[in-house]
Formats: structure tokens, sequence, C-alpha cells
């Protein structure tokens, strides 16, 4: 019994990444970023406006909080679309009362699907993240290079058409890509993703169409994770939300500016016995000194315009 | 396959012969930082999938290279303000990868042990002569890059084979971390005769374990590490006993979860009787002045059971 030998033969064991995306560079030795007005901590939230078809494929697989009874699967469809006729209301309510500018990543379909919310969105101004076509199109490796860019040229269309928007930031459908998402991303005029959980400050991401950034929005900390994947009470997840507010302006104090991103879900976090708890957390985060509350676009160019958040090494 | 690879005796915990650590501790405290290089495209294992997801999966891989761009630093400084150096579990390929993170461990004098090239290269299926080879040469890699020889071993991703820890002892390693049947130090028998010794890890407080398999919540992990003190230090005014926190900075230097793990090494490190050390050491300590005691211990409680 033996393996294969390839199973003992290491060809990208050198320095830095064994790929080509992005290069190898730890967050405290980088230089420092400086927000607007000397604020240690932006806060970004980001408000996921999705829809889940009843008939699902799961291609490569079902996407996570899809379907998962036979045929149709009425609960689960209809309390995902919960969020976006009752739940994303209260979120409004929240971030209104405390000041905050959410970013809204949308699936392409809700365009046709809930005008009026879209309308709602576009009324705010507030920024609008393609979210993929709908949560059952996910991005894999098992699509044709052609099908893959007609879907990420679908979803960009019918938002910038529906919301006037540039529409320059991408969040993938289950945050799955194929090995050419990148590429495609940049082809088609986006600037950045927020897929990769790698860093806690945004970085360069290579693609052949030249580059995107790589903005942190933690799947560690989001609603969905942590209290469906977890099963965490909602008040740890205001607990963990409000450590890591607490953390991260300590380390920014000597760091340089830092980033709280929460990725969130109407038809999670917009229930009526969870809104308490959001309220909790923004309150607390609000209420420390040196928070600025940004959308992604504005958090980013704060970063570009310095342009000195990565540390070449090569 | 066997039904027991007979790694070491059954020595019931109840009255074994009585450990002091140095200094009249009770308790050898260590902290094992996993620093690991996960690969984007590894090469199949005929029995293990690296990643969850189809090429490629982005979740998986990008969350473990926080570990290397944003968490260790985070622990390194931690570690620091109490005093502890780190018992590295190490992904010898990371030398080649990231040697500035070897730097700075070296800076710290942290310890480094073996932890396989790649964590996602697994042993199942290897030959006796590929699992040499690839034992060797993290050692190999290890002492090039930090000029430490490593005493230790974790099996990449605690993947194993029958002959694991009998191939690590030939090549010169002294304690195995890949044991998890005991709260003290305990020898462990290999083919060749070798004085080798497991040395207390904890899989039950490793933060993969309580974040990513048990999925509990910060606080409660911080109270899990303070009440597994509190039952050790007590019991080891008895007979000294050894406590571990394996870690990896994809988990626990998230910054919802790091106030968790300051909070546990504050309470740890502030009582008296508590030796602050690294694997290596207990390892070095247990073989130097108990080792023989527990091999005749073992000896004459299994002869008793025997004869009675």
């Amino acid at each position: 019994m033996a393996l294969d030998p390839e199973f003992l033969q290491y060809r990208h064991r050198g320095r830095g990444m064994d790929h080509d995306r992005y290069q190898w560079s730890r967050l405290h030795q980088r230089e420092k970023v400086s927000w607007p007005g000397g604020a240690r901590l932006a806060l970004w939230i980001n408000v996921c406006v999705q829809f889940f078809p009843l008939n699902q494929r799961g291609a490569p697989f079902a996407a996570p909080s899809g379907m998962t009874m036979p045929y149709p699967d009425l609960r689960h469809f209809s309390l995902r679309d919960y969020g976006n006729r009752v739940g994303i209301f209260r979120l409004l309510d929240a971030f209104d009362r405390y000041k905050v500018k959410p970013s809204f990543a949308v699936n392409g379909a809700m365009v046709e699907r809930t005008p009026g919310l879209i309308s709602t969105l576009r009324e705010r101004g507030d920024e609008i993240v393609a979210h993929g076509w709908h949560m059952d199109c996910l991005h894999h490796g098992g699509l044709a290079a052609g099908e893959e860019s007609d879907l990420i040229g679908r979803t960009l269309d019918s938002l910038r058409a529906a919301t006037g928007q540039a529409v320059t930031g991408w969040l993938s459908p289950a945050r799955n890509e194929s090995p050419i998402t990148p590429d495609l991303l940049a082809e088609q005029g986006v600037q950045w993703f927020a897929d990769w959980v790698n860093d806690d400050m945004p970085y360069r991401f290579h693609t052949r169409a030249g580059d995107l950034w790589a903005m942190p929005l933690s799947n560690e900390l989001e609603d969905r994770f942590i209290l469906m994947q977890n099963l965490h009470s909602e008040e740890s997840w205001a607990t963990q939300v409000c450590d890591a507010c607490d953390f991260l302006l300590k380390e920014a104090a000597t760091g340089g500016g830092r980033i709280l991103a929460l990725n969130l879900h109407p038809w999670l976090l917009g229930q009526p016995h969870r809104i308490g708890r959001l309220e909790q957390a923004l309150d607390y985060i609000t209420s420390r000194s040196g928070v600025w509350a940004a959308a992604p676009g504005e958090i980013l160019a704060a970063c570009v315009n310095s342009d000195r958040s990565e540390l070449s090494l090569d | 396959m066997k039904a027991d690879l007979h790694l070491y005796d059954y020595w019931p915990y109840r009255d074994r012969p009585r450990i002091v650590w140095p200094g009249g501790a009770r308790l050898a405290f260590w902290v094992a930082p996993n620093i690991e290089f996960y690969e984007f495209d590894p090469p199949a294992n005929p029995q293990r999938k690296p990643w969850p997801r189809p090429f490629p999966d982005v979740g998986g891989y990008s969350i473990r290279d926080y570990g290397n761009r944003v968490g260790h630093e985070r622990q390194m400084r931690l570690l620091e303000r109490f005093g502890i150096r780190g018992s590295v579990s190490l992904s010898a390929a990371l030398c080649q990868h990231h040697p500035e993170i070897i730097e700075s461990c070296m800076e710290r004098n942290w310890e480094f042990f073996s932890h396989g090239i790649y964590n996602t290269r697994y042993t199942y299926g290897m030959s006796e002569a590929q699992e040499r080879e690839m034992i060797l040469d993290s050692m190999d890699t290890i002492e090039t890059h930090t000029g430490q020889r490593p005493a230790g071993y974790l099996a990449p991703a605690l993947s194993h084979s029958e002959r694991t820890l009998d191939l690590f002892a030939e090549a010169g390693g002294i304690y195995t971390c890949d044991l998890f049947h005991d709260d003290q130090p305990t020898p462990v028998t290999v083919r060749g005769g070798q004085r080798f010794v497991s040395i207390p890890y904890s899989l039950e407080m490793n933060d993969t374990i309580a974040y990513v398999v048990n999925r509990i919540e910060p606080r409660r992990y911080g109270q899990a590490l303070r009440d597994n003190f509190d039952r050790l230090y007590m019991e080891g005014e008895a007979s000294g006993t050894v406590m571990c926190i394996p870690t990896h900075n994809y988990q626990v230097s998230c910054p919802h979860r790091l106030y968790a793990l300051e909070k546990a090494l504050d309470y740890i490190t502030g009582h008296a009787q508590v030796w602050v050390t690294t694997g290596r050491e207990i390892a070095e300590y247990f073989l130097g002045h108990y080792y023989d005691t527990a091999v005749e211990d073992i000896r004459r409680k299994r002869e008793h059971a025997d004869g009675a």
C-alpha cells in the first residue's frame, strides 16, 4: 500500500502563496490606514436581499438556508420571503434610529420580484452591492465561462438599471466561486468583492483583467453563521459583536484603522424576537467614540486613496 | 485494522507516583498554537477530501489563511503579555511560504514541533517509506529554518497510520501530542523501545474542536478553559497535572473571540503554582524525573491485576 508519488511532491512549496491571486502580507506589518475624521473603526453593515427559488436545483450544492424539504418546501420559501416583506423594514428603522449607513447586497432577480422594495432602497440611496442572480444560481467550476459571464452581466445590468448606481461591489451567492469568477467580475467593471475571508482589511486581488479589491466581510460574525449554523442565542450574537467592536477599537488605537463588518439577513434578524438584539448591538457600537459608520465604497475609497494598505514583498 | 494499537497500558489515575513540577508547581501549563498551511488545490488523498466544497473552496481556504495574515500576530502579542512561550505545531512548508512568521516565533524563543508538511497532506494510505520520508522532511525543514530539531509530533490534520509514533520515535522524537487518554504524561510503547512519552494536548480545550466541531460561544469556551484549569490545579496538589490550550489563529484570534482567551490566560497565569512551559520542557522533565518510576508502577499494577 502506498499513495501516488504525487502526494509527496510539493509543487508550490516556496515563498508566498500557493497561487497567484494575491501577495502574501501580514496585517500588523502594513502601513496604517487612516479613516476620515480620525475615526478608529469603520462600521460596515451589509444586508442581504435574497431570493431562494422553490424549485431549487442545488447545483453544485444547495445554498445554506435554501430549501431542505421535498418540493414544494413552502415553509422555507415563505420564511425567506418574510425578510423582504417584513423583516427588512425593522432593520431599516433600526439603521435610521442609530444613524448607520448600510449597504444592500441584492440578488439581481429581486428587481423583477419586488420592485417596491428596490424603489425603497433606491430612494434611500444606500450603496447597492451585486449578490448574484439568485440563491440557486451559484458560481462554480461546472459552469461554462460564457454561462457564468452572462449570469454576472445579467445581475449587474438589472441592478444598475433599477438603482441608477454604478454597482461596483459583489458578493457571490453562498460566497461560492468558480476558478475564474474574480476574472469575470473584473471584466464587467466590478471593483471589489467580499467572498474571501482571509483579512480584516481590504487587499488587492489579481485577475486577468486587472486588480479587484477583496473587502473583509466576516463570515464568522454574521447572523446566519452564529444563529443558524452555531445555534447560539440572539443575546450571544450581540455579545460577540460587541466584543469584536471593543477588540478592534483597541487594536486600531495602535495599529491604524480597522473595519467591523456585519453581514445580516432580514429573514433572520428581522424577526420580532431578534430585532431587539440588533438594536442593542447598534446602540453599543454607535455609542463608542471613534466609530465611523460608512458604506463599503467609502471605506474602500479611504484605503485606496492612500493605497498603502499592503506591503509588497516580492 | 486492529482493535487497539497497544500504544499504552491501562494505568488508573488513582494512586500514581507523585509528580511535582519544577519550582514545586502542581500544574504544567502550555499553549500550542497550530501554525499551518492549507493548500488551495492539493492532490486528492483517496481516504479524505481536503475541502468540503468543489474547487475552489474559497471559504475554507481563505479563513485558514486569515490565521497566517492576521491571527498569529494577535496571539503572539497576547501570549507575550502573560509571559507564555508558544509550542508551535508547525506545518513545515510554512517555513518556506511564510518565513516572517517563523522569525516572529524565534524572536520570542518559542518551541517548534512537527505537524507534517501541509495540513492538506494526510497520512492515510502512505507506505512506511512514504510516511518516514514525510516525517524526516518535516523535521529537517524545521531544523534548517529554526535551528531546533523537533522533539514533538502532532500528525498532520491528526491523520495517522498504525506506525506513526514508531516512525517518529525512530526519527529521534521524544513526545507525541496525538493521544488523548490522560491528564498526565505517560510512557508510550513504540516498536523500537525508545523512551517516548505522550504529553497531554487536549482535544476538549482545542479551539477548533470548540468552535468548528462543537460550535460553542466564545465566552463559554473561555469558561471551559477556566473550569478545566481549576480542576486540574486542584488535583495537581496530589500529583502534578498538565493543561494545554491548542489553538488555531483563524479561530481563536478572530476579533469576537480573543477576549475569552485573554480572560482565561489572565486567570490561569494568575495562580502561583503553575509552571508556564512548553511541550518539550514537560517531556524532558518527565523523562528525566518520572518516566522510569511510571514504567515501573504500570508494570507492578498490571502484574498485580493479572495475579488477582
